[in-house]
């Protein structure tokens, strides 16, 4: 791989041992993956932020890069956290865990990362624009960078991530070449008239195409899963989609199917410039009715732990919940994650108020993924598909897969 | 007999080789403390990766693998060096942070349990 003078300068050690170091890892990673030569980014995301997942080697690593004189060359935000950086407390976090995660985030912060810990920083303030080569971890952003906006970015790691950050390149492989980004099977989904778009408006069924968007997800991804190599699928049959639709499907396609990038036509930038490949895929309403009984397994009776925000809310979603919860009383523990600029906005509209009235709790800078919640909890409500794959996996809940005004519902019910 | 393949990343040390022809998730996967392997199945559940030259095809599981071999390191259990048939980003990321000398693209078959290797970072030898 030809690295120029300021990378070399980097490579060297010029610019100090974190730079250095960064620096070795993009020139590791773009000889493995054949990259001619790197790009400048202008945006990154960084994964590998909460505690849980870090653990006490995570943290003196990014201690020795922050000590090392790291500095981010460009906007760089974070993924969440393992808990809400000002309310931890009340959400039952471990003291010993919070000293551990705000040490992770002054790490960050003294390398002039932003610390708005979310897994949505296209809501927050880091939001690349068409053709932007950028270098983001969290494969629900890093899908819904590639497809839905048309920057450009590889699944990248934690440390990857950071190393762009300090160094201001990516090696140029993958996502960021024109030829990897054409797709390479159509999919096509024949979308039921319950599921258009306005069928979200009826009353009780608020919600209920997003959550199929998730299902969808998963009964795309896992097909993609088993042909055996990396896809980009081109879905046709979808017609219109909104930003909670597509932020929702992202995240479940990329949970169960490990896609980057996908297409579709009449929403996606990219997709009118792209032939839809011969090879086709069919999934039927049938695949997709059972993705979602397969995340629906735990009764009502069983749930204990109702949680929205994966990813994070959208302001326009914490309207919708209050509205929902405006004068009633939540029976069971229930959390709404979100990024801390959004909770803001809530503040000002009083809808934070209002939800929290209900005795439902916001895990601002959290999430339901990442929070070390396992053991807490039997049986966790959610309309979020990935949501429910990291409950099963990592926490051993159950989980109950539930469009979003039933998940409200389900935390007023008393069982 | 000196296997060549790719340099991933530099040193040079001499030691005992353990070999798997199974991939290896170093999250989840190895002790951080003891260096044990503790993947359920594995064909090397319950030995020790530490102080050995690990011998493996590829990586596999969570990019967080690249912080367990820096913990690995820090704890005095990691490898001295890994040899890979194709090396990908968790445990080339792994190495450079950890600083274990790494080489891949070897025909890791031609390798066998207890053999004294060296590992030639630099170089991207392995010197039987």
């Amino acid at each position: 791989m030809e690295l120029n003078f300021d990378q070399l300068a980097m490579l060297n050690g010029e610019h100090g041992p974190a730079a250095q170091k960064a620096m070795e890892i993009l020139d590791a990673l773009g000889e493995i993956y054949g990259a001619a030569d790197m790009v400048p980014v202008s945006s990154v995301q960084i994964a590998g932020v909460s505690y849980d997942n870090l653990g006490e080697a995570g943290l003196q690593f990014l201690t020795q890069m922050a000590d090392g004189g790291g500095r981010a060359r460009g906007l760089t935000t974070l993924n969440p956290a393992g808990m809400d950086v000002e309310n931890w407390e009340s959400l039952g976090i471990d003291p010993g865990f919070a000293e551990n995660q705000k040490q992770v985030l002054e790490a960050f912060a003294r390398m002039g990362v932003v610390t708005t810990c979310t897994c949505t920083p296209y809501l927050s303030g880091n939001l690349p624009h068409y053709r932007e080569h950028i270098a983001w971890a969290e494969s629900s952003a890093v899908c819904y960078a590639n497809s839905v906006i048309g920057a450009r970015t590889n699944r990248e790691g934690g440390p990857s991530a950071l190393a762009a950050a300090l160094t201001g390149y990516t090696p140029k492989y993958g996502m960021h070449l024109d030829e990897h980004r054409s797709p390479t099977v159509t999919v096509e989904v024949a979308l039921p008239p319950a599921y258009t778009a306005g069928a979200q408006d009826m009353p009780g069924e608020g919600g209920l195409r997003t959550m199929w968007f998730g299902a969808l997800g998963k009964a795309i991804g896992e097909k993609l899963q088993g042909s055996g190599k990396k896809q980009v699928p081109y879905i046709k049959g979808i017609g219109t989609a909104s930003l909670e639709e597509l932020k929702t499907f992202c995240a479940s396609i990329a949970t169960y199917g490990g896609t980057a990038l996908f297409h579709m036509p009449g929403i996606t930038p990219e997709a009118a410039l792209k032939t839809p490949p011969v090879m086709t895929m069919r999934v039927t309403q049938d695949e997709i009715d059972a993705a979602k009984r397969s995340l629906s397994a735990a009764p009502s009776e069983e749930v204990d732990f109702v949680s929205l925000g994966c990813p994070h809310l959208s302001i326009k979603e914490i309207a919708r919940l209050a509205e929902l919860l405006d004068g009633k009383r939540v029976v069971k523990e229930f959390w709404i994650t979100t990024a801390r600029p959004t909770k803001h906005i809530a503040d000002r509209m009083g809808y934070s108020a209002v939800i929290e009235a209900s005795g439902a709790r916001f895990a601002v800078d959290t999430c339901c993924v990442v929070a070390p919640i396992k053991g807490r909890f039997n049986a966790l409500a959610t309309d979020s598909a990935k949501a429910c794959y990291y409950a099963s996996g990592k926490n051993e809940f159950q989980t109950r897969l539930l469009p979003f005004d039933k998940v409200v519902m389900e935390a007023l019910w008393e069982g | 007999m000196v296997l060549r393949g790719r340099a991933i990343y530099k040193g040079r040390v001499e030691g005992e080789a353990l070999v798997t022809s199974m991939g290896i998730s170093f999250f989840g996967g190895v002790d951080p403390e003891s260096g044990v392997v503790v993947e359920k199945g594995h064909e090397l559940e319950g030995q020790s990766i530490s102080g050995k030259v690990l011998v493996f095809p590829t990586g596999k599981g969570s990019t967080v693998g690249s912080y367990t071999l820096y913990r690995l390191k820090h704890n005095g259990a990691a490898p001295v060096a890994i040899v890979n048939a194709e090396c990908e980003t968790i445990t080339t990321v792994g190495c450079i942070i950890a600083e274990i000398p790494c080489v891949d693209r070897i025909p890791i078959e031609q390798l066998a349990a207890g053999q004294r290797v060296i590992v030639d970072g630099d170089k991207g030898t392995v010197d039987v």
